[in-house]
């Protein structure tokens, strides 16, 4: 037998081998490239008629964020086993680290959950790179999808959200269909009635008036027997979500924008004179009756503060205030009220929103079970009764919207659906959708805290404008 | 026989070897990765060379992560030095409060940075948290703690000190329990006083186990991400983004992961470079203290 095999040099050559190959492969395998079939959607596999048994016996895999509106989803997944024989496996993460997580198992390129939850800005960055099903081609073949999903039951907004034709700077609503609106939010003023009534004050009808009163309730209210009370309650973290709900929903309704799109080239806007003087303001105003402690506050604290009676106003999601208003819910429950907030200086309600949606791993191997799934959880049957019996409020179907069960629910609060019903069809995504959104929105929450600290704020708007446009270019 | 003789090293170093690749792999791998232009937007990307290092280097950002995160870690390393040795000094004269404390200084190394982080969030929140509660009676019950960038900067060293400070304690008192009692002794019939015993016989022998204690809190606070990213998330502005806060929304959040991962590569030769020194250093006092002793 030939003992040589096991020499001293052999052995260190055959293990720096062992030891490359998996760097060499790497090399070569480049940068996970897809196994992705060319050409058409697995929905066209889906033949005959539509039956929602079809996929008995698989499981589907779903990863939710920890939110009532999911709360309601999985108190109501039983009678989607029942209907379908499909079961669904689903792990719920905080939101803190929700997005981190699918992010993340996306761009792995497993296909580790077949469902999950997304806003329509996600779109922007999981759709480029392929991570998203298109939905449209299973929306419109009558074999996948059943004829009581009704699809123009949806507000139109809604689902133009959730579509884009994947070419940063161009607008929603065209291109492929990357989720499903499930769950929404409008951003409009709450505010405490009792602290309002004592005060003499009423909401505010523009933006001067609404810094004014912000200003006069953590001026006046801890002397009418409020310690502590601020006047309002914005969110201020380091953030992308910063901008998105009361001061991007107030900065739009100035009829002012974050990119102007020019032959196709996107230019940050932020840094125009009047996008300064806005944001100087909205500091101002933040500076004068907001929260102390601004820098760090997430919806969590604006809600919380509104409940507790720590805040007179909430300029946020309504659902961040329906939370404290529901009935025995806090402090402040009963002496909670909506109201659209100020109009732009020519009336404008434009309102921003934020919407849960659903979407599919485009590398999902249960596409046809997942996309009963997703039928399912926004179809009809199921969202009424989430409306109904739980808190999935803010329907994103008409129906719902105007069922009669529904408004019942809703009526105990004061000018909740006069408030929804105001400015629902003005609420559209008012950012210009482009891959770069996070890191936009990310500086620009931290340039609004340098502004609030004192530094000038068209020397900090330039420099972030300067920052983005190389980056967007 | 012989051959088994032979091939046991080589059978003995796989699990070393093993561990080896197991560092080396994701390492090369990442080093590699830096040379292309990969994002979420470009799967497929063209070679850049060192490209986004240039890029990397070129940017404030970079040079304002740089500096925060020196001044983080040398601001937390000295304090928690100071602190770890002072308290390790109380605690060594042996007594029953002693004993008791001992036990007591070592629950926040058995808390998780990121929940201690939340803890002292809610605590320093300037309306309802506890700090300024208790400050109210001296007149400073309205510290805007984590809003001012000196402010964010100097409560994350805060918190980072009061979880790490009894590491420091433990290695301390671990080092002033194992030196000679005979020096000491000698000075004490020499009528030294306290704290000529201390500079000329106590810290010199300490110094060793003090600068190991140095070595590791300074390496980790380089690399510090979860107080500060539960604290402030690197704000207001940009006062408390780190480099390694810098590099995780980069590959993370912005997705941009070859250039991500630039930024910990550079952190890597950082903190590689100061250990060195450190370490090197760490030999001689190890020396002078041998002789000393």
């Amino acid at each position: 037998m030939d003992t040589h095999a096991h020499d001293r040099r052999h052995f260190l050559a055959l293990t720096a081998g062992a030891a490359a190959t998996p760097l060499l492969a790497a090399c070569g395998a480049g940068f996970g490239g897809g196994d992705d079939k060319g050409g058409g959607s697995a929905a066209d596999d889906v033949t005959g008629s539509f039956d929602w048994k079809r996929e008995k016996g698989r499981t589907v895999k779903a990863l939710l964020n920890k939110h009532p509106y999911t709360d309601a989803l999985i108190a109501d997944l039983k009678s989607f086993t029942t209907k379908t024989g499909i079961k669904v496996e689903y792990d719920v993460f905080p939101e803190d680290n929700y997005f981190d997580k699918l992010t993340v198992d996306l761009s792995s390129g497993r296909a580790s959950y077949d469902v999950f939850m997304l806003g329509a800005y996600m779109v922007w960055q999981y759709g480029p790179p392929g991570w998203l099903e298109d939905l449209g081609p299973w929306m419109r073949n009558s074999s996948a999808t059943g004829a009581e999903w009704d699809q123009a039951d949806f507000f139109p907004n809604l689902l133009q959200a959730d579509q884009w034709s994947l070419k940063d700077g161009a607008p929603l609503g065209r291109g492929g269909q990357y989720a499903l609106p499930w769950g929404w939010e409008t951003n409009v003023v709450a505010y405490n009635t009792e602290v309002f009534t004592k005060l003499g004050l009423k909401p505010a009808e523009s933006f001067d008036e609404l810094r004014e009163i912000a200003g006069a309730v953590k001026r006046k209210a801890p002397g009418a027997g409020y310690d502590g009370m601020y006047g309002i309650a914005v969110r201020g973290s380091r953030s992308w979500a910063t901008i998105h709900p009361g001061f991007m929903t107030m900065y739009a309704r100035n009829g002012l924008h974050d990119f102007t799109v020019d032959g196709g080239k996107l230019k940050p806007a932020m840094n125009t004179p009047e996008a300064v003087a806005f944001t100087q303001d909205w500091a101002g105003m933040v500076k004068q009756g907001g929260p102390p402690s601004w820098t760090s506050y997430t919806w969590y604290q604006c809600s919380s503060d509104l409940g507790a009676k720590k805040a007179g106003m909430l300029f946020d999601a309504d659902t961040a205030a329906y939370f404290q208003a529901v009935k025995g819910a806090s402090p402040a429950s009963g002496k909670i009220a909506f109201h659209p907030g100020p109009k732009g200086p020519d009336g404008s309600l434009a309102t921003n929103m934020w919407i849960w949606s659903l979407g599919m791993n485009a590398k999902s191997k249960k596409k046809s079970a997942s996309w009963l799934f997703l039928q399912w959880a926004t179809g009809k049957e199921h969202l009424r009764r989430a409306a109904v019996t739980g808190n999935h409020i803010d329907p994103v179907r008409k129906s719902i919207s105007q069922d009669a069960a529904y408004k019942d629910k809703m009526r105990h609060l004061p000018g909740f659906i006069e408030t929804f019903e105001t400015v629902v069809d003005q609420t559209k995504i008012q950012f210009t959708p482009q891959a770069q959104f996070f890191d936009a929105t990310t500086s620009w929450a931290a340039a609004l805290q340098e502004i609030y600290g004192g530094k000038n704020a068209k020397s900090v708007l330039n420099a972030l404008a300067g920052d983005l446009a190389a980056k967007v270019d | 026989m012989g051959r088994r003789l032979t091939l046991r090293p080589y059978v003995l170093i796989v699990p070393a070897l093993l561990l080896t690749c197991g560092i080396l792999y994701p390492f090369g791998l990442g080093l590699y990765y830096t040379l292309f232009d990969f994002s979420a937007s470009k799967p497929q990307p063209d070679m850049v060379r060192l490209h986004n290092y240039e890029t990397v280097f070129t940017q404030d950002a970079f040079w304002n992560s740089a500096w925060v995160t020196v001044l983080y870690a040398v601001g937390a390393a000295a304090a928690e030095t100071v602190l770890g040795v002072s308290v390790a000094l109380l605690l060594h004269r042996s007594s029953l409060v002693g004993r008791v404390l001992e036990k007591i200084l070592i629950l926040p190394l058995m808390i998780a940075p990121v929940i201690a982080a939340i803890m002292w969030k809610l605590m320093l929140q300037p309306s309802v948290g506890v700090v300024n509660h208790l400050l109210k009676p001296f007149g400073l019950g309205g510290v805007q703690w984590t809003d001012t960038p000196t402010g964010a900067l100097l409560s994350s060293i805060a918190v980072d000190v009061w979880v790490y400070t009894p590491f420091v304690a433990i290695l301390a008192l671990a080092g002033l329990r194992s030196l000679p009692t005979s020096p000491f002794e000698a000075a004490a019939v020499d009528g030294a006083g306290w704290w000529y015993t201390f500079r000329r016989l106590t810290l010199p022998m300490l110094w060793p186990y003090v600068l190991v204690a140095v070595i590791f809190r300074f390496m980790d606070s380089l690399k510090v991400f979860d107080i500060i990213y539960a604290l402030t998330e690197g704000g207001p502005g940009d006062s408390t983004v780190v480099l390694q806060i810098r590099a995780y929304l980069e590959a993370i959040r912005f997705q941009r992961y070859s250039f991500g991962i630039s930024y910990t590569i550079v952190l890597w030769a950082v903190v590689y470079l100061a250990a060195m020194v450190l370490v090197k250093h760490l030999g001689r006092i190890q020396r002078k203290a041998a002789e000393a002793k």
